[in-house]
């Protein structure tokens, strides 16, 4: 690496497109809604900076702090399952045949790079009243002579709940969670394993013990990579859960679309700025303290 | 337990049946729905529950339905826009950090690294804001420079360019990490050779480093065309009536319901999207074999 000052034309070339793009079309558009989120409304187009925290004050009344609660709850129960779902499956392929390896990891990231929409959208045909899951239920039901017994099927209402965005976060982002986790474990010194097998401790002791401290880097990964897109996410709350199952996300578009205040929307968009710089930090700390600790 | 003899040794988790099973069950259900939308938008049923035969009507019904068709091309083109932009841009911020030392670079590449990091969302309305404020200043003008660059601008497919701006900034850092992890492999002597046989800086990038980054470039490309392709947030907050694409156009319809026209739409996309994921991967491929 040469420093900057060896090859001044080469250095201003190659550095002014991105930081020039990212100053107009990203940094400058973050500090105008920073700026707007301490500002107010002084008619119907005017947005004026005061450096008022009215914002802020606002979303902390009852109503928005009971979103951004459930915001926060839903994504912890999904993150949750996420991992739970994803660590298995990471682990089982890192543990397959070095020759099936690529072929499983490009099953699991494949689904990522169908639109998120059309995912949402396909879960919709699934789980909506006249949706395939009810339809088998309904064929199971009356395979079990039930419908005599008991009587008609009555479809689930699966749809617009808690539960139906949870299910949605878990399939939209599980295959997310499965990378960072099967780069730690792969990385796994497996002799650990062996030791802790030898000296009597039992599988499940060497999972708790050994296994998932050295792979702590990729579970913090994997957790912040998912929660941050699920706490800001929309399409979800919005396609899945319809009005019972509102996110700060849905509110975020609500202020900006219909209720034309975008001070208060900006004041919430930056709410999930500072917990995503905290998550940042977060993980820059925990990564810090396992490499002081196990010496990588 | 870890010294019971059985074919299967202690550390053999990718041969445990449980394990085999959980993953078996995992890759069907993140399937299955995908599935169910594909082989649905082939079905000669409005109702799309029961298979009453194989048609491609929707796939015409889609394909005669103007303002879905416009989506399209719209987002075709702001996605060609995008990538050939973002790739430039990219690989120029690639090429930056990767051979320059200079003072507060950590900060730079954190820096770098946020438009992935932070909530969709966020970057949605800040776009918004943007353009909102440009456009009020720039309506205040009624003739001039101004003006004319404002006449411009409504033209297609220049008016899709707040949309596609947006897009390379999003997209472009992603285009720098992959041509970035390429270059790792790089040997600089190659480099430094080049030079002292007496090519200038132009024929030694030209000549040597391109070549070299190429798979990881067009990687990287293809990365950005389907980010872009895929994008819904982003567009959704910066999209005019005339500027809707693809995404933002599936959306309206979804909210209406369930209908074989967005599985035949959905499975155009999916096909498009997956055809170029698998395209950028095979490229990537040969980096890490080498390296």
């Amino acid at each position: 690496m040469e420093s900057w000052k060896q090859n001044k034309v080469v250095f201003w070339v190659t550095a002014l497109p991105g930081v020039v793009w990212l100053l107009l079309f990203f940094l400058i558009p973050l500090a105008l809604i920073w700026g707007m989120s301490v500002g107010e409304k002084t008619s119907i187009i005017d947005i004026e900076i005061t450096g008022t925290l009215d914002n802020y004050v606002r979303s902390f009344q009852a109503v928005y702090l009971k979103i951004i609660w459930k915001s926060i709850w839903i994504s912890i129960v999904s993150t949750a399952v996420c991992l739970a779902i994803a660590y298995p499956i990471a682990f089982g392929i890192c543990f397959s045949p070095a020759r099936w390896r690529p072929f499983l990891l490009l099953l699991v990231i494949l689904p990522f790079w169908i639109n998120l929409l059309i995912r949402t959208y396909a879960l919709i045909a699934v789980f909506r009243t006249r949706g395939t899951l009810n339809f088998t239920l309904e064929w199971l039901w009356n395979l079990a002579f039930l419908d005599r017994l008991v009587g008609p099927f009555q479809p689930l209402e699966l749809l617009y709940n808690n539960g139906a965005v949870i299910v949605g976060m878990v399939y939209v982002f599980m295959p997310f969670m499965v990378l960072p986790l099967y780069a730690t474990i792969e990385r796994l010194d497996r002799s650990y394993l062996e030791a802790s097998l030898d000296l009597g401790a039992s599988q499940w002791r060497t999972f708790f013990s050994v296994t998932v401290p050295l792979t702590m880097p990729g579970i913090v990964s994997g957790i912040i990579l998912v929660f941050i897109p699920m706490l800001g996410m929309f399409l979800v709350p919005d396609l899945l859960g319809g009005t019972n199952a509102i996110m700060i996300g849905n509110v975020i578009t609500d202020q900006f679309k219909a209720a034309n205040d975008w001070p208060f929307g900006a004041a919430l968009s930056f709410l999930l700025m500072y917990v995503t710089f905290a998550a940042l930090a977060l993980r820059a700390f925990v990564s810090a303290r396992i490499k002081g600790a196990v010496g990588v | 337990m870890a010294r019971r003899t059985s074919i299967r040794g202690p550390l053999d988790y990718g041969k445990s049946p449980w394990l085999i099973l959980f993953g078996f069950v995992t890759f069907i259900v993140l399937y299955a729905p995908i599935a169910q939308l594909i082989v649905f938008s082939f079905n000669d049923s409005k109702r799309n529950i029961v298979w009453r035969g194989f048609t491609t009507k929707y796939y015409a019904k889609a394909w005669n339905d103007a303002s879905l068709v416009e989506a399209f091309t719209n987002s075709i083109t702001i996605a060609v826009m995008c990538t050939v932009i973002a790739t430039i841009i990219g690989t120029a911020t690639a090429l930056w950090l990767w051979r320059f030392r200079f003072p507060a670079k950590a900060a730079v590449e954190g820096i770098m690294a946020l438009p992935i990091v932070i909530p969709e969302i966020c970057m949605g309305v800040a776009v918004l804001v943007l353009y909102s404020r440009v456009g009020h200043w720039m309506r205040g003008f009624e003739s001039g420079p101004i003006y004319w660059w404002n006449e411009l601008f409504s033209i297609w497919p220049l008016n899709l360019g707040a949309i596609t701006a947006a897009h390379i900034a999003f997209s472009f850092p992603f285009v720098a990490i992959v041509v970035r992890a390429r270059l790792i492999g790089f040997n600089r002597e190659l480099e430094e050779a080049s030079k002292d046989l007496g090519a200038s800086e132009w024929q030694t990038f030209w000549n040597v480093v391109l070549p070299f980054m190429m798979p990881g470039v067009v990687a990287g490309a293809l990365l950005s065309f389907t980010l872009s392709l895929d994008d819904f947030v982003i567009t959704f907050f910066t999209a005019g009536p005339e500027t809707n694409t693809f995404p933002v156009k599936v959306y309206s319809l979804v909210r209406r319901g369930v209908s074989p026209d967005i599985n035949a739409a959905s499975t155009v996309l999916i096909v498009i999207t997956l055809v170029a994921t698998i395209i950028a991967m095979r490229m990537q491929a040969p980096s890490k074999s080498e390296g």
